[in-house]
């Protein structure tokens, strides 16, 4: 399963496989030339200047003649990733409840059709939350991403309140016996201070009526994002003290470098890959293949 | 949030003012501040490169090395050299010939085609066209539900929608019903996909071999990091685009991706989209961008909506008065319901550089509630204190709170909001100046 799972992801990943390979062919040693060709490589995965820098001045730290290049780039990249546990931890026999939020447009919706399914696979009982009801048209894509995960949702019309919508998915959740409450939430752009204060509305209503939760609040960034995503990461974390990235899109081109910026400055870690637009394309993340992605 | 190029050059050139001349090595340095900025800015490494080399060759001149004001002609140089690069002049669409003139919006997952088909369209709608949009996204779940909805609210049909077969067909078909309805404008909604899926790449040449359109327009969020060069070169040559339109600046993204997709595509971002609203869709302006691109803060749009707000005599009297220190309490009051008029304060705050990170300002609240507050405070104040709020001591804040019905900390508060306002009115006016004679704000 395991071997399984990470050829599976580096699978998903493999248009971003060819992504810093070519850096490394014939190179031995640590040289100026080397370290430029480095440098470019990594910002052009969007990890930004500062945190290849921080890599670059770790590995001329580490290197010495003889040691494999590419394995000691990997391992600081994992290093970075790995600061934090990147697994999600439900309690095995309580209601826990996950808030899915970012900004427009990242793969919200998508992402909490994929969980439902991820998580029901695993032996849980999702029910999925309809809580953008501001985008039109957004409730009945979540319906029929929970059609084809097989779990209900709770929806209201379209402008009702969102931690209305919330607060009876939790209570249909306990009627019907799930125990895993799925919010997926209006996109916002993080600099609008009051939409922020909507979704910690939310979060409020979640705290009192289920204690213990969120157990995840997990923000959803599009991997083609590039160092904007920090300043996202930053004010989500601000406001929310969210637990997590979701990192989707990590199927097209572009290699969602930011995060690492994100660990290295937050000690965010990501927590969930997409890979994909079909039900299945969501994946656990794991540093050390996320490197190997990477640095192949 | 992002280190302000503009501070960092002014400090950088501040330096080399005062050493008199400028050496090969001061530009460098300049232009190492200038490419970590553009870098921030998600613009793309090669493009940066490319474009450092450039303005160096010009910044090592002759002419400016020997220049009176090297540390201005440099900057001056990046900014004409960025606004070059993104194309210099706006430009629009072309819709003439044949009616109805498709419009076809491309893009990946996410960028926000569906929201831009209603906004453009509305547009479209305001200067006179009469407009039908098709639903082509038969992919993401309830997408054509959501065209459908968002098309209602800005006034404009939606064909499609319900019709699960192949787009290319319902673009098709789509025009069709645009002749017949006497529609001189489509605007085609597709599904998004990323540039390297060949099997959907290929479904969007055969829409437009279909459909013919005028226009094929890029929709690319503008948070995009590196990747924009790989996207915009695989939609232009998989594709042809005709231009750009970038989303979601409302944000504080500095939209590097737009410099990035016009070096690779050679083609013009030609709308950018400010809001969520549908109003919120406007023409690119070049040199705006270049000022946002490098942290400068967009003070040409700023000007222009201070223009819109306050007629020319206000703003005569205004500035005379500020100039001579005139500027009183109530002149504050009739400020405060202008700047409120020019748009959401925080956003007209992000235009002015170097005030972006003002703490007092931030918080100058100018809900209608406030207002009020304001103005119970300021008519509880003699006409002395009006005039002269310097004089207003210890024991006048307790009588004016009193007498407004609130606390000291708001007469407090409100006396600080007045000092910083009036700092910035006057900073505004000198940027307005120093424009005029070609000067950039913050040298
Ligand atoms: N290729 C790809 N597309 C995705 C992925 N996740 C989401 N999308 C697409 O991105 C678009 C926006 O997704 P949506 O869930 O509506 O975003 P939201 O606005 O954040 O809720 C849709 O077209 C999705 O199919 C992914 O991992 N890979
Ligand atoms: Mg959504």
């Amino acid at each position: 399963m395991a071997q399984n799972y990470f050829s599976r992801l580096l699978e998903g990943l493999s248009r971003t496989r060819e992504a810093i390979s070519g850096v490394f062919i014939g190179r031995q040693v640590l040289d100026a030339s080397f370290l430029l060709d480095l440098e470019e490589a990594l910002i052009l995965s969007d990890v930004g200047h500062e945190t290849t820098e921080v890599l670059i001045n770790k590995l001329k730290q580490r290197a010495r003649p003889g040691m494999n290049l590419k394995a000691l780039v990997r391992e600081e990249i994992a290093g970075l990733l790995n600061q934090q546990p990147w697994r999600i931890e439900l309690p095995p026999d309580a209601l826990a409840v996950i808030l899915v939020v970012g900004v427009n447009g990242t793969g919200k919706t998508t992402s909490a059709g994929k969980m439902a399914h991820l998580f029901r696979v695993e032996g849980r009982k999702p029910l999925l939350a309809a809580a953008d009801t501001f985008r039109a048209a957004a409730g009945e894509q979540l319906e029929i991403w929970a059609k084809r995960a097989g779990v209900d949702c709770v929806r209201h019309r379209e402008g009702a309140d969102p931690a209305a919508v919330v607060f009876d998915a939790i209570s249909a959740a306990r009627h019907r016996g799930a125990d895993l409450v799925i919010a997926d939430t209006a996109g916002r752009l993080h600099t609008k201070t009051n939409l922020m204060e909507e979704l910690r509305k939310i979060r409020r209503v979640v705290e009192r009526e289920v204690p213990g939760a969120p157990n995840e609040t997990l923000l959803v960034l599009d991997a083609t994002t590039g160092q904007n995503g920090l300043a996202q990461a930053e004010v989500f974390q601000q406001m929310l003290n969210i637990t997590g990235i979701v990192l989707t899109k990590m199927d097209g081109t572009a290699k969602g470098g930011v995060v690492l910026a994100i660990a290295h400055k937050m000690g965010l870690p990501v927590k969930l890959v997409g890979v994909g637009e079909k039900l299945e394309d969501l994946l656990y993340f794991d540093p050390h293949a996320f490197a190997e992605s990477l640095v192949q | 949030m992002f280190s302000n190029l503009a501070s960092r050059l002014a400090d950088t050139f501040k330096r080399l003012r005062g050493m008199g001349k400028l050496t090969e090595a001061d530009v460098d340095r300049a232009l190492r501040e200038v490419r970590l900025s553009l870098l921030e800015a998600d613009v793309n490494f090669h493009v940066v490169r490319d474009f450092i080399k450039k303005v160096r060759e010009r910044a090592v001149g002759q002419e400016v090395m020997a220049s009176l004001t090297p540390g201005q002609q440099v900057v001056k140089i990046v900014y004409e050299e960025l606004t070059r690069l993104m194309g210099s002049t706006k430009s629009g669409l072309n819709l003439s010939g044949n009616p109805p003139a498709v419009i076809m919006l491309v893009g990946l997952q996410g960028s926000g085609k569906t929201t831009t088909a209603a906004k453009l369209g509305l547009h479209l709608r305001k200067s006179g066209r009469s407009v039908m949009l098709a639903a082509c996204d038969t992919y993401r779940p309830a997408a054509q539900d959501q065209l459908a909805r968002v098309g209602e609210k800005a006034g404009i049909p939606t064909y499609g929608v319900g019709v699960a077969k192949d787009p290319v067909a319902i673009a098709r078909e789509a025009v069709v019903e645009a002749r017949r309805l006497g529609k001189d404008t489509l605007i085609v909604d597709t599904a998004g996909r990323l540039h390297v899926d060949e099997v959907l790449m290929d479904e969007l040449s055969r829409m437009k071999q279909a459909v013919n359109p005028k226009e094929v327009l890029l929709v690319c969020d503008a948070m995009t990091g590196q990747d924009a060069v790989n996207l915009a070169q695989a939609f232009s040559e998989q594709l042809g685009i005709d231009g750009v339109i970038l989303t979601k600046l409302d944000g504080d993204a500095r939209g590097g991706a737009a410099l990035s997709l016009r070096a690779v595509t050679g083609r013009p971002v030609k709308y950018v989209g400010v809001g969520e609203k549908l109003e919120a869709l406007e023409p690119f302006h070049p040199d705006r961008m270049a000022g946002r691109i490098l942290g400068m803060g967009d003070v040409l749009t700023l000007i222009e909506r201070a223009e819109e707000t306050f007629n020319a005599e206000q703003a005569r009297k205004m500035e005379q008065k500020l100039r001579k220190q005139q500027f009183t309490l109530e002149d504050f009051l009739e400020q405060l319901k202008h700047i409120k008029r020019m748009g959401p304060l925080d956003q007209i705050l992000g235009m002015i550089p170097g005030f972006s990170g003002n703490r007092a300002l931030s918080k100058v609240d100018v809900d209608p509630k406030e207002l009020i507050r304001i103005e119970a405070i300021i008519n509880s104040m003699t006409r002395q204190e009006r005039e002269n709020p310097a004089i207003i001591n210890g024991s006048r804040r307790k009588r004016i709170a009193a007498g407004s019905g609130t606390r000291v900390q708001d007469v407090n508060k409100l006396l600080r909001q007045y000092s910083e306002i009036t700092k910035m009115m006057k900073q505004l006016s000198s940027v307005e100046k120093n424009l005029k004679r070609g000067k950039f704000p913050f040298m």
